[in-house]
């Protein structure tokens, strides 16, 4: 019998509150490593915090922060290769930008524009889903073309503790390990779905020991250690690209913020509860790491930021001074080749826009 | 020539296109060792292997979804949904998610997968599997929508639907999967997505049909012609894309339009069909639009889906009606 009491629960830890951790799991980290994933999670919180305010004057629409989580996203991106392909949700900016997404094209987005939603080409990133764990089935498609192309990608499903509830991430579970394809789900549990806690969400003690009932393995990381979250994934990702199968990721993390600008989080939830969680912050352990080693100072975190908020800002403007495109636009991404009423459409579109302009 | 049925025709084609195109894969419920529930996928798995025919999990948003993904990844799936009565599992992943890639990636990404899927009635089926849902995708941009009549049909249009693009919803009307053979050329061609057929020209009325009720359409208008009333039939055969100008050409010749179709009549595409008539050729019309169709019920047990279903004593009165004004 399986009694889900009896079950062990282990969550991977390399780096504690402090800043601390076993030196000998700490010396497979070089400082210049150390340094990149500070850098990119300070750039992250940046980024979040200033598109918070931008969000607040009315210079974009509705956004959805992911403070708190930084290191689940950096962490995880950062054990990707170029090629891997990501199938995010609304949340992982951070995770979009560190796999090349340019800022200035998640400026394009916010701001409602067509453009915004048009990834590069190279730039393997499916475009945000609104749908709740829909991409988690698109994700292990794609991990399942890649098998069998041959091709050595990994292809990476991200999503919410809510998420886990939804019938798709259960058929992707399933298809992933009946097929055993190169997927990561990667859950960043983030303890509310909207107003919704974890606890109400499901009955299991962690998502993570979901993997268990789908055949596949299941592993529990704390999320705001970038430095277990980076390990963690990196071992998925390795055994994925050997033909391993599929992995399950539970992050746990916590959102600081509001669910997305249009959320007032205090509705349900306490104020003390978030402070516990601030103790926890993902940047603030990492930060006191490369202090005491002597790699960070206040002076460079100033200039950090100053570099970055330029850099939002050259990104925003970019954005705004260029075309914001035209409802004409969308008729031409429906089909490959416009039917014929909706060709119609179209021209009469452009008929009423000629007007206009030339009044 | 051989002489097939339509699920013959439909398995040569899937065959053809896999010789052709090793992007092509074949998924879904029974598929593989059982060849599908019609046999429209026999032989398939024995030809091509396990590599290419999947008997997945029974999940029809997995189904559906994967596909997506696969697609996007550089594979041709082609998806069966086992009866379209099962297709509200999977109508985010069909309406919201494959139907809108292509929007949603403003170009970037498309998603060229047929969806198969048996539709439709008169063959006493269990709840849920006759029910005609075409209406639900043709107001889905994104998706195309074709519902092949006959074998011959069937095989240049599900080849056409294979090569394309944007993902098919391609309806296979079970009633006529074994109902008579025809000809059908051994070699592969394709019909084309959006072209109408004209199954008999006429003058006096224009009879729009598509899918199951195109030869009970044609069946009428033969009988109909003994009795001097020389109806055009026309086959739609794709409702998304449309051939518009085929519908307005034989209205503009007869002046009276009837249009029959299985699916409920509240809110089904005879009701856009004749809106796009009244919008485009209204002073054509010698009399009101005439609609023949499933009365608004959820499809009826079978002992009473006779009576349900559009027949040709409904027909022929829906034509007298026309032709008293
Ligand atoms: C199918 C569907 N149902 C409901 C919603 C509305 N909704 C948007 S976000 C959300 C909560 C999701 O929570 P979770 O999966 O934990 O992700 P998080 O927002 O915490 O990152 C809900 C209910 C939706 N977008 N899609």
């Amino acid at each position: 019998m399986f009694d889900p009491d009896q079950l062990s629960v282990e969550v991977v830890q390399i780096l504690d509150e402090n800043g601390n951790g076993d030196e000998r799991q700490l010396a497979a980290f070089s400082d210049e490593w150390l340094l990149r994933a500070y850098r990119e999670m300070r750039r992250a919180r940046v980024i979040d915090e200033r598109l918070l305010r931008m969000q607040r004057q009315g210079r974009i629409g509705t956004y959805a922060p992911f403070s708190g989580q930084e290191a689940a996203q950096i962490g995880s991106a950062l054990a990707l290769h170029k090629d891997d392909w990501i199938f995010p949700s609304y949340r992982e900016v951070a995770v979009c930008l560190m796999h090349g997404m340019p800022l200035e094209q998640f400026f394009h987005y916010v701001q409602g524009r067509l453009s915004g939603k048009r990834m590069p080409e190279g730039v393997n990133i499916f475009p945000t889903q609104i749908i709740i764990a829909a991409q988690t089935l698109h994700a292990v498609g794609c991990a399942w073309a890649s098998k069998l192309k041959g091709e050595p990608h990994v292809s990476v499903a991200y999503f919410g503790d809510g998420a886990t509830s939804e019938g798709d991430f259960h058929e992707a579970m399933n298809f992933a390990a009946v097929y055993n394809v190169p997927v990561i789900f990667f859950c960043q549990n983030n303890q509310y779905a909207i107003s919704v806690p974890y606890r109400k969400q499901t009955a299991s003690r962690t998502i993570a020991q979901k993997a268990l009932a789908y055949g596949m393995k299941g592993v529990l990381v704390d999320g705001n250690d970038v430095l277990a979250v980076y390990e963690t994934m990196k071992q998925a990702v390795e055994a994925a690209r050997r033909g391993e199968g599929p992995m399950l990721i539970e992050a746990l993390t916590y959102r600081l913020g509001p669910h997305t600008t249009a959320d007032d989080p205090t509705k349900y939830r306490r104020p003390e509860e978030v402070e516990t969680w601030r103790a926890k912050d993902p940047l603030r352990r990492l930060r006191l790491l490369l202090e005491r080693r002597g790699l960070w100072t206040e002076a460079q975190e100033e200039a950090l930021v100053a570099q970055v908020n330029d850099e939002v800002t050259a990104a925003y403007e970019a954005a705004i001074a260029s075309k914001s495109g035209s409802i004409v636009d969308a008729f031409d991404c429906v089909y490959s080749e416009a039917p014929k009423l909706l060709a119609e459409q179209k021209d009469e579109v452009m008929r009423r826009k000629q007007r206009s302009g030339v009044r | 020539m051989a002489e097939l049925t339509m699920i013959e025709a439909i398995n040569e084609a899937m065959r053809q296109e896999m010789e052709r195109d090793p992007r092509i894969i074949v998924l879904g419920e029974d598929v593989g060792e059982n060849g599908g529930v019609f046999r429209a996928t026999d032989g398939l798995l024995a030809q091509f292997g396990e590599g290419r025919v999947f008997d997945t999990p029974l999940a029809e948003s997995g189904i559906i979804g994967t596909s997506i993904g696969l697609a996007i990844n550089g594979m041709r799936p082609i998806a069966e949904i086992q009866f379209l009565g099962f297709v509200y599992q999977a109508m985010d992943q069909l309406a919201a998610q494959a139907a809108r890639i292509r929007f949603r990636s403003a170009g970037r990404f498309s998603c060229p997968i047929v969806v198969r899927s048996p539709y439709g009635g008169g063959v006493r089926t269990p709840e849920l599997h006759s029910d005609a849902l075409e209406a639900l995708f043709t107001h889905s941009p994104g998706l195309k929508v074709v519902m092949p009549s006959n074998p011959y049909d069937a095989k240049g249009l599900l080849i056409s639907a294979i090569r394309d693009e944007d993902p098919v919803l391609f309806l296979e009307p079970m009633k006529l999967y074994r109902a008579f053979r025809m000809e059908v050329p051994e070699e592969p061609y394709t019909i084309p997505l959006g072209q109408a057929r004209v199954v008999k020209e006429g003058d006096d009325v224009t009879i729009i049909a598509w899918g199951a009720t195109v030869p009970l359409a044609a069946k009428v208008a033969a009988e109909m012609q003994a009795k001097g009333v020389n109806a055009e039939v026309i086959d739609l055969r794709c409702l998304q894309p449309l051939d518009i100008d085929a519908i307005l050409a034989s209205v503009e010749k007869t002046g009276r339009v009837m249009i029959v179709h299985e699916a409920v009549k509240t809110g089904g595409f005879g009701a856009e069909v004749a809106a796009l008539i009244s919008e485009r050729a209204l002073f054509a019309l010698s009399a009101p639009i005439v609609r023949i169709a499933g009365y608004d019920t959820p499809y009826p047990v079978p002992s009473v889906e006779d009576d349900w279903l559009p027949n040709a004593e409904r027909i022929v009165e829906g034509i007298e009606t026309l032709l008293r004004y």
